[in-house]
């Protein structure tokens, strides 16, 4: 593996200049082990998700096991945002401006139906998934996904997490809006959202 | 039947359009510009007693002829008797009836959010603005029948426009302060405002 | 206002004029040039702009409040709802009757089978069908479990907002107890879905009127325990008494439903004032307090609790056999073994499940005591399968409409107690 990336101006390049070896391999380990077992979430719950995450953080599923009952209500403390419920569009400005207030390293969970894809509302008041808004680390599907679903999600972000090395600064690269002030291209979210399944059949009103 | 109904009639004639029942509810139709008068009436006479305002909202038909409707469904607590009265606005004329706040303080929320979804305007409402929508919204008013139920714009004109909408709108004190006295401000205060000056900042010797 | 110039000035200057000696700012409008050495300070002259929300530990739900202080004390609160607005109403439109059924769990996702319940009453009263004295105990019973599970979760989020952290986590436990019936019973921990159009989706499970008795008396003794921790505790009525007072006259005048308006002496129960499900029938008593403050909110639920216990023991006794669905297979769908054998069963299978069932002409407006105020159904039909317009008269958005005169004159950890005091679930606010 001789390949390097090129960093982006103003991360750090120190460990992306040596070609990955033993020692980094080392330090990749030992820094995503602490990230991964101290994940402090921000929960931005909005809606019957945020039901089943407080369901959770309680005493019969409780995420403490994994390290992230210290709830970190202001984003600047947080690692992971997780949006727990529907997300309005006037509710998306908050979600971008709370995640990009989070510094790096930061991971985004989408918990339930309608934050990974809109879930039942294809009207005209919901973001169709908020991978439209955020960029989105893992997504946990149900309505509202069980407590022990949402506990799988961590520990798929926690094995995401040890995956990453800090030899590729793009990893934890900032991904800020275009000139537009979209996160992706015009295309793209309309492909995102697009209705499915049952959806392309809710056109008529009688 | 509601008792209501024939004191109504008797009261105000031909101002009430139609008696109708409905699965047990009595619904009286009456004209839109005597909204106020009657609904008072309905509160402050002693064998009526409507002191209880369960809901606004409004409806409007699939058929597109037929007018949209401002529907008060009220409650008397102390006789337990419930009445549905509506005024039929027709689409041809522009949406306004007289606001019921002075009369019910509950009505404020639900008339702007009649407002919002309808784009019904109550005249003498405190604060008529959107409630569930942004100020900004562009693209309508939702809960009407020529509104798609996926909205007029594209998913990411959607996105742009909500990524754009202020999410600090109404959070300074010049704003809420100067709204609420506007008419008490000096004219040419209001003169600057109205161009869009905000006040200076001193330079560093302390001038202005 | 001075504060934010001096910090302007502050950043956009190097803070020494050309003498290198430091900038002075004036502070005070009537006299420029005046320093803050010079100047005595004017203590409450500005008022504070504080912003609270939408995205807020304490806020119950995305709920933005824009708080103008005085100090501590709040002048002015100015609420902002419409962050989770989801467009149900124009959802319900798209939908047939049954397809309906499924929005109701998602906005007042603490009680969803209340939502159900009133749902179902409401389309029933449309189409003028009657249910089987079955299906009316097991909605009792569906209500009451909602009541308790929504009561459950505001003590514990209230506690948690005034200080006490302990009876959350006591709370949630109970609820997990009340997850485990709806499961067994639904398929689902909270979207639950239960009822359809002159029934319900399925009948109770072996085993749950037993567990039922024993989370209940589990529930009591909890209950019990949060009596011990709270009711008589110095803190807590510090924190409550006196706090958000609401007159009978302005709860009514402010269309007050639920605890909030008993809480204030008016003694208005849609149980007892416009019975449904033959509550009349039903020996149990509504709360009423005095005061309208906090702490009798507090107790007003506290009790509700212990009542809808009551109410679900005498359920539980009074559940009589029989079918839990209407026999009308125009409405109902028949069972599977019917749909596959006989022709007509078939037909009725296909007409509802593809065209829907559909609703007289008219209107009804059908109204329920959920656990956060008088829940109402508002369907107009036109004599198709879908409403014309499908209207939900939210306890909580009213409720909340209160929270600025409630909370004038206050100071700002009461505005958190009385906001909590609100019972507030930001789904049934904004819809």
């Amino acid at each position: 593996m001789g390949v390097i990336a090129t960093p982006e101006p103003g991360t750090r390049g120190v460990l992306s200049q040596v070609s990955p070896n033993w020692l980094t391999t080392r330090v990749d380990f030992l820094v995503n082990w602490a990230r991964s077992n101290s994940l402090w979430p921000m929960p931005f719950g909005t809606a019957c998700c945020a039901i089943e995450f407080m369901a959770a953080a309680a005493s019969r599923y409780d995420i403490s096991r994994f390290g992230m009952e210290r709830m970190s209500f202001s984003p600047r403390q947080a690692d992971v945002l997780l949006c727990a419920g529907r997300l309005p569009f006037k509710l998306a400005p908050v979600i971008r401006r709370i995640y990009d207030q989070m510094p790096q390293p930061k991971w985004v969970i989408s918990m339930g139906a309608c934050a990974s894809s809109g879930g039942i509302f294809d009207n005209y008041a919901m973001v169709q998934g908020i991978d439209t808004v955020v960029p989105v680390d893992v997504y946990v599907p149900g309505c509202p996904p069980r407590p022990e679903g949402l506990l799988y999600g961590i520990l798929l972000l926690q094995k995401k997490i040890r995956g990453e090395t800090l030899a590729d600064p793009t990893i934890r690269a900032e991904r800020s809006l275009d000139a537009h002030g979209l996160p992706l291209a015009p295309e793209r979210i309309d492909e995102l959202s697009e209705p499915f399944g049952n959806s392309l059949h809710q056109t008529r009103s009688a | 039947m509601n008792p209501s109904a024939d004191a109504l009639r008797r009261q105000f004639g031909p101002a009430i359009r139609r008696v109708t029942e409905s699965c047990g509810d009595t619904i009286v139709t009456i004209a839109p510009g005597r909204i106020r008068e009657i609904l008072a009436w309905l509160k402050d006479t002693p064998d009526q007693v409507y002191n209880y305002l369960v809901d606004v909202t409004a409806v409007e038909y699939r058929d597109a002829e037929l007018p949209l409707e401002v529907v008060y469904e009220l409650f008397s607590l102390d006789r337990k008797v419930g009445l549905r009265v509506k005024a039929a606005l027709p689409k041809d004329a522009p949406l306004e009836v007289d606001s019921v706040v002075p009369l019910w303080a509950g009505a404020d929320w639900l008339e702007r959010e009649v407002y919002d979804m309808f784009g019904i305007t109550f005249r003498g409402h405190p604060d008529l603005r959107r409630i569930l929508m942004w100020e900004t919204y562009a693209e309508g008013h939702p809960l009407r029948k020529d509104f798609p139920l996926r909205g007029r714009f594209s998913r990411s004109e959607q996105v742009r426009q909500a990524l754009n909408a202020n999410p600090e709108a109404h959070y300074s004190l010049e704003e809420l302060g100067i709204a609420e006295g506007y008419h008490d401000l000096p004219p040419d205060m209001r003169a600057r405002l109205a161009r869009g000056e905000r006040g200076r900042i001193p330079d560093a010797t302390g001038g202005r | 206002m001075a504060v934010k110039r001096t910090l302007d000035v502050a950043l956009g200057t190097t803070g020494l004029d050309e003498r290198g000696l430091p900038v002075t700012v004036p502070l005070g409008f009537e006299t420029p040039g005046a320093t803050a050495v010079e100047e005595a300070p004017r203590l409450g002259g500005e008022h504070m702009l504080l912003n609270i929300g939408p995205q807020h530990p304490a806020t119950h739900g995305v709920l933005r409040l824009v708080v103008e202080l005085d100090g501590e004390v709040v002048v002015r609160v100015i609420p902002h709802v419409g962050y989770l607005h989801s467009g149900f109403e124009k959802l319900g439109e798209y939908r047939h009757y049954n397809q309906i059924v499924p929005l109701t769990d998602r906005m007042d996702y603490l009680a969803p089978m209340a939502n159900n319940v009133c749902l179902a009453l409401a389309v029933e009263k449309l189409m003028g069908i009657e249910i089987t004295e079955r299906c009316k105990v097991l909605r009792v019973i569906a209500c009451e479990i909602s009541r308790i599970i929504s009561h459950l979760v505001w003590l514990g989020t209230t506690g948690i907002d005034i200080g006490a952290i302990t009876p959350f986590l006591w709370m949630f436990q109970e609820r997990e107890k009340f997850y485990n019936l709806q499961e067994a019973w639904t398929g689902a921990r909270l979207t639950t879905s239960l009822t359809r159009i002159g029934g319900l989706m399925a009948d109770i499970p072996d085993g749950f009127e037993a567990d039922l008795r024993a989370h209940c008396r589990s529930l009591l003794t909890v209950m019990a325990e949060v009596d011990r921790m709270l009711t008589r505790n110095g803190i807590w009525a510090g924190r409550t008494q006196g706090i958000g007072v609401l007159t009978a006259e302005e709860a009514i005048n402010m269309s007050m439903s639920g605890a909030m308006l008993r809480a204030s002496g008016v003694a208005y129960d849609v149980r007892k004032d416009r019975p449904y499900l033959d509550y009349e029938t039903y020996d149990f008593e509504v709360p009423i307090g005095e005061h309208g403050d906090v702490y009798d909110r507090y107790l007003v639920r506290f009790e509700e609790v212990l009542q809808s216990v009551r109410l679900l023991e005498q359920a539980r006794d009074r559940l009589p056999d029989g079918p839990i669905n209407v026999a009308d297979h125009r409405v109902i769908l028949p069972p599977k073994h019917a749909a596959m054998t006989d022709m007509e069963s078939m037909i009725h299978h296909f007409k509802q499940v593809m065209e829907g069932v559909p609703a007289p002409v008219g209107e009804a407006y059908c109204s329920i005591e959920s656990p956060k105020g008088e829940l109402g159904y508002y369907f107009v039909s036109d004599g198709t399968a879908k409403p014309v317009r499908w209207r939900v008269r939210p306890p909580a958005f009213i409720n909340l409409s209160a929270l600025a005169k409630m909370s004038q004159g206050h100071l700002l950890s009461d505005l958190i107690a009385i906001n909590a005091s609100v019972d507030i679930v930001m789904g049934e606010v904004d819809r």
